[in-house]
Parts: structure tokens; C-alpha cells; sequence
């Protein structure tokens, strides 16, 4: 046949639509053209980015007939929270649920760990160190600063913990269970190097276990060191990613712990593996149940004194996920990506030096590169200049404040004098996954699958 | 000097190191003596004033955790941790130590008579630490700085991924870690050791008997030819 008769065929037969395939799709193929060409695992920042059940898929009741409203503007409706009265002389009491994650001075630049401090001080909330140390702007410039005390102890010293007003002992985060911390040689600057006492500019591997201390029994002593060293003044905290949080925030009480924070795989990290990120650990949707339950069944739920609090993060938005969050039972959140983007991360306005990094506004995670346009996830001291500590702090206690109120206007809307007197009954679920994971009842039915008896 | 006495089976050790981290103008030049340890947990930790605490027995975990100035001697056996993230001073074990001595610590010197355990020297940041006798395996984990001087032997995986850490062993070494390699010693790092044996005790051993190791700088960078390496 002639080449005219195979297109006069071509043309006369139908043809299917080019078909991309669901297991093999654009992405899968991308990254693996990716890792064939260069050898080695992708690495970048933030936290899962892969659908997953979430706040999204719960709705509040609100009042009406059977439950009586609060007045939106008029009626208090608290939205304070206290923090390790347990054993600390020197608990910590903020004037509202959202607080600020941990990130590091090295994952972050110098002015935007101080528009942190800045931000969560205007709102009476907390800010917290990170793998690295702390620094003077930072102390400077947060009233309520949490003290991170981290696997590989970089810049850790007792004179900081001593100036710290709480302790987060971290075991784990959320986008990476069982992780260190990585941070490479472009953001190991001279200050960065000598903080962590490394040479500068190496390719930095933290430590994923505690050089000092194995399993729930020495941790026990551990924390009793911190209290002996800080005289049973301050709050200590211990970090878990969410994995096994029935048993985890069990453990963690058992060793003394007086507020356990929970931080599910949505929750960001400034650099590690993509495939640890996103496909370790649990929603956190799936982890505050049965913290929860653990904290009950410890007669340590909300029972005066003896009270071990739960702070929840990892994908927090707005002041809907935070009330949800208090609904299931948390008693604070933390945010840490939100943050950053209410900082001016991934902002809009930069999309044309995003483009130049082969990305765009919105979706650019190649923290660790430091090459960050908006200046907050670099130590280049040119970039970093484009963070105006006080305009920057200004934004996100602005953010912090909407967030407060939003969760407000549900709580009254739901006739809570409190955030803290939302509860799950307050709840329903629009999917099967929610129900379960939430154990709250799929929305119009009495069942939530795995509790109710068939 | 002045010396005060406490008796751990008489006075809880709350009140012990609370007592230790007063004002360091009412401590300065003290010399404390605690009696009857009985290998309790977090004995002197956290001081920070220029003050000499003896524990007259066994210590156990965290004993002089976080010093800073002080001198603590243990004259029995410490626990796992001793000296743990020390920033300066002087701390010194009789007996043995268990796991973890001296991790991370920043600053003074660790001094340890008889063996160390497991992970000794983990993650130092520029401590000094002497073992007079041996240390167990993945001895200076990730040791970032400061010197470890081994007098006995070394088990298995020492210096395991080690930065800027010095290591002078007298004895054998079961194996080495992942970048960890055997160093011609300077006569810069030569005055190093022989400071360090002199300071704690050792003047008469002599410095040539020693090998040094250090980090091969190979794992600086994450690059896919080292993949195997870890």
C-alpha cells in the first residue's frame, strides 16, 4: 500500500484519545526519568502532598432545636489555653490554641525566625526553636518560646534551656517518623556551621535517635534530667510524629511527659526524602482519637492538675481545622507551613523567579536548595533581606487572629462558651475514610464503621 | 575550701541540686561531698558555678549532665550519660561508665579510670574525653569535634561517620566506622594527646604509643558513589 491509502486508513478508523495510565501517570514518570538520570533519591521540603483524609471531610452540627447558640459578636467564648501544669512551677498560658511549630534558624533564615517570634508574640501565642539552636532575635523577640531538644543536640546548651519558658523534647515529626534531620551544604552557612559546631557548607545528616537515651524507661530519666537541670520550673513537651499514637502518647505520659505534641505526615519538614514523606506515618485525622483515648485511659484528659494536654498539627489551615482539631480533643494546634505562607512563602507575586527555578508559586518545595525567592527557607544574606521581620510578623499574627475567630464563630455557632467545650458529638463525617479515622458518624447516619456493633 | 556533706538517704536530691545551682557567688569555691548516691539518676546536673562536688559511691544516669565550671568527681561507677552535653569544667569516674559518656558534650574534660561503655564520646562537639581503659562499639558516633583519647581498646564501628573529632587509641580497634580512617598524628595534635594524658592522669604513658583516627571527609556530600558506604 502507498503511504496516501495508510492515511486515507488512519483517517477512516476511529482512534482512542492518547491514555495516560493511573498507576503510571504524569508525575510517577517524571520522577522516574528524574532518578534514572541522576542516581540518587528526591529530596525537598514541606509535608505530604498526596490526598489525604483530612478536616475537609468533617462538618460541625451547629445549633438549632435541640442545642442553643451563643450570640456571634456578643457572647465569650474563651479561646485560652494552658499548658503544662502538671509537674512545672511555671506553666505556660496563651491567649490562643494556634501556636507556632518548630522550625530551625538554618531550615529558616534569621529574619523570618524573627517575624516568627514577632507574629506569635502581638496574639500571646508561643513560637519554638528548632534542630540548630537558639539565637538571640529569636529569644529577643518571642515572649513564650519553646525549646526544642532534638536527636542530634545541635547548639543545644543549658544556658538556653534555661532561658527557655518550655521544653519540646522531640522524638519524631510527622513527615518524617523515625528521620533526622537533613540539611545540605547551600544552607550551611558560616553561622549555621558554627551553631551546629559542623564544617561549613557539608552536606548535614542529624541523627535519628537520641545519642543518649533508648526507649520509654530511660526516657523517664531523661526528662527527670531536664526538670533537675531547669528546677521543675518549665513545661517539657514531647514531639511524636503520628505512627502509633495510642501507644506512643501512652509511653510519652508515662515518662513524665506534660504535653504531649502530635504531629501528623501533612505536617512540613525543611528537607528529607519525597518517599519518606510521603509514605510514613498516619493523617493526622487518624491520630488524635486515639491519643485522646490514651490520655483517658490515663485519667489524664482534662482532669484539673493532673491534666496532660495534647497539642495537634500537620496540615492546619484555618480556624474550621482548628476547631475540628479541639473537637476530637486536642487542646492546642500548631502550624509551621500556614505560618511560612502567611510569612510570604510561595507568594504569587514571585511567580517569575519561581519560574526560573523550574517551578511556580504555590508548589515550590526545594527548601534545602536555599535558593528561596521570598528569603525565608535560605541563609543567602541577599535573599533572606527580602523578609521584613516586622511586616512579615505583622502578617502572621494578623493570620493567627483570623484563625482564632473562625474557630470562634463555630464554637458559638455551636453554643461553646470555650473552644475547649467542642467535642466530637459536635461532628459528622462526609466520607466512610472520615468516619473511621475521626469516629464520628457518617453525616445523616448514626454509624461510624469500626465502632458501631452490626 | 569549705566543705559542706549530704546524705542522699537523709536529703531528697531535689533539694541537693537545687542547693547546687544557687547563686554562683554563695557557691564559688564550696566544696560539696554527697554520701550514700546509690547509683540515683541526675546527680549535679546542670551546674554552673566554680564549685568541686564529690559523690562518695556509684552515680547513675546523667551524673553531672549539662556541666558547666564545676568539678565532679564520681569515685565509684557512673551510669549511662555522665557528663552528657558538657559545655566546661572537669568530670571524673574512678570506676567505669556505662553508655553514652560524655555524649555531645561541648566543652571541659571528661575523665573515665576504667572502661566506657557502648556509644562513648557519641556525637562529641568539642569535648575533651580520656578512657583509661576501653570503650565499647560505636564509640564517637558522628563525633563533630573536640579529642577522645583511648588508652585500652576500641570495639566495634569507631568513629562511625565522624567529622572534625580526634581519636587516639593505645590498643586494638575491632573495626572502623563508615568514613572513619587511620591519621598520621602532627606534632600539633601529638602536643594535643600529651596535654590531655598529663591532665588526666596518664604523664607517664607515652604519646608515640597511640594511633589516631579521623573522618576520610569522603561522606560530606550526599553523592550516589557513597550510597554503599552507609
Amino acid at each position: 500500500m502507498t503511504d496516501d491509502k495508510n492515511k486515507e486508513i488512519a483517517h477512516k478508523v476511529p482512534q482512542t484519545k492518547p491514555r495516560y495510565s493511573a498507576t503510571f501517570d504524569e508525575y510517577t514518570m517524571s520522577e522516574i526519568r528524574r532518578a534514572a538520570a541522576t542516581g540518587i533519591y528526591d529530596i525537598r521540603g514541606g509535608g505530604a502532598k498526596r490526598k489525604l483524609p483530612h478536616f475537609d471531610d468533617l462538618l460541625f452540627l451547629g445549633a438549632s432545636v435541640s442545642r442553643y447558640p451563643l450570640e456571634g459578636y456578643r457572647e465569650k467564648c474563651g479561646t485560652d489555653v494552658i499548658l503544662g501544669a502538671r509537674f512545672a512551677k511555671k506553666p505556660i498560658h496563651l491567649k490562643t490554641v494556634v501556636t507556632i511549630a518548630g522550625m530551625s534558624f538554618g531550615a529558616l533564615s534569621g529574619p523570618a525566625k524573627e517575624a516568627l517570634g514577632r507574629g506569635a508574640t502581638a496574639v500571646g501565642t508561643s513560637t519554638t526553636t528548632g534542630d540548630g539552636g537558639m539565637t538571640p532575635e529569636e529569644r529577643g523577640q518571642s515572649k513564650t518560646l519553646v525549646y526544642q531538644y532534638l536527636p542530634s543536640r545541635y547548639g543545644m546548651n543549658p544556658d538556653d534551656l534555661r532561658k527557655a519558658d518550655a521544653i519540646e523534647l522531640v522524638i519524631g515529626q510527622g513527615a518524617k517518623p523515625g528521620g533526622g534531620g537533613m540539611l545540605l551544604g547551600q544552607k550551611i552557612s558560616a553561622r549555621v556551621a558554627k551553631m551546629r559546631c559542623l564544617p561549613e557548607g557539608i552536606d548535614q545528616r542529624s541523627s535519628c535517635r537520641h545519642p543518649d537515651w533508648t526507649g520509654p524507661d530511660d526516657l523517664e530519666i531523661k526528662i527527670a534530667e531536664i526538670r533537675e537541670i531547669t528546677d521543675w520550673e518549665k513545661p517539657i513537651y514531647v514531639k511524636i510524629g503520628a505512627t502509633r499514637p495510642y501507644f506512643d502518647v501512652a509511653l510519652a505520659v508515662k515518662a513524665g511527659a506534660d504535653v504531649v505534641v502530635l504531629d501528623g505526615m501533612q505536617g512540613g519538614t525543611a528537607a528529607t526524602q519525597e518517599v519518606f514523606i510521603e509514605h510514613v506515618g498516619l493523617p493526622i485525622l487518624a491520630a488524635i482519637r486515639p491519643a485522646v483515648k490514651a490520655l483517658q485511659d490515663l485519667g489524664v484528659y482534662r482532669n484539673g492538675k493532673n491534666s496532660v494536654q495534647l497539642i495537634v498539627s500537620g496540615g492546619i489551615r484555618n480556624g474550621a481545622d482548628v476547631a475540628k482539631a479541639i473537637a476530637l480533643g486536642a487542646d492546642a494546634v500548631a502550624i509551621g507551613t500556614a505560618a511560612l505562607i502567611a510569612l510570604g512563602d510561595n507568594d504569587p507575586h514571585l511567580e517569575d523567579e519561581y519560574n526560573k527555578l523550574g517551578t511556580t508559586a504555590g508548589a515550590y518545595d526545594d527548601w534545602h536548595e536555599g535558593k528561596d525567592p521570598a528569603g525565608i527557607t535560605t541563609q543567602d544574606p541577599e535573599l533572606m533581606k527580602r523578609v521584613d521581620p516586622v511586616k512579615a510578623g505583622h502578617r502572621l499574627a494578623n493570620y493567627v487572629a483570623v484563625m482564632t475567630m473562625e474557630a470562634q464563630v463555630i464554637a458559638r455557632a455551636c453554643g461553646k462558651s470555650h473552644l475547649h467545650n467542642l467535642e466530637p458529638e459536635d461532628l459528622v463525617a462526609l466520607t466512610l475514610e472520615a468516619s473511621a479515622m475521626a469516629q464520628v458518624p457518617l453525616a445523616g447516619t448514626s454509624w461510624i464503621p469500626g465502632v458501631t456493633k452490626i | 575550701m569549705e566543705t559542706l556533706k549530704y546524705d542522699l538517704d537523709v536529703t531528697p536530691l531535689r533539694e541537693v541540686n537545687q542547693f547546687l545551682h544557687g547563686d554562683a557567688s554563695g557557691l564559688n569555691g564550696k566544696a560539696i561531698v554527697i554520701d550514700n548516691p546509690n547509683g540515683a539518676h541526675n546527680i549535679a546536673v546542670g551546674l554552673k558555678a566554680e564549685l568541686e562536688v564529690t559523690i562518695k559511691g556509684h552515680a547513675g544516669y546523667y551524673a553531672a549532665g549539662m556541666n558547666q565550671i564545676a568539678k565532679v568527681t564520681i569515685e565509684g561507677s557512673a551510669g549511662s550519660g555522665v557528663a552528657e552535653n558538657m559545655m566546661s569544667g572537669h568530670v571524673h569516674v574512678k570506676g567505669f561508665a556505662s553508655n553514652a559518656a560524655g555524649a555531645t558534650a561541648n566543652g571541659g574534660l571528661l575523665v573515665i579510670d576504667g572502661d566506657a561503655g557502648l556509644r562513648c564520646a557519641i556525637a562529641l562537639k568539642g569535648a575533651d574525653v580520656v578512657v583509661g581503659g576501653s570503650v565499647g562499639s560505636f564509640s564517637a558516633f558522628m563525633a563533630q569535634a573536640g579529642n577522645f583519647v583511648i588508652l585500652g581498646d576500641a570495639g566495634e564501628g569507631l568513629g562511625d561517620s565522624i567529622y572534625e573529632a580526634k581519636i587516639f587509641v593505645r590498643g586494638k580497634v575491632k573495626s572502623l566506622g563508615a568514613d572513619c580512617e587511620e591519621k598520621t598524628t602532627s606534632a600539633e595534635d601529638r602536643k594535643i594527646l600529651a596535654d590531655l594524658l598529663v591532665k588526666s592522669g596518664h604523664a607517664d604513658v607515652n604519646p608515640d604509643s597511640f594511633q589516631q583516627y579521623g573522618s576520610a571527609r569522603t561522606l560530606y556530600h550526599f553523592h550516589v558513589d557513597n550510597a554503599g558506604a552507609y
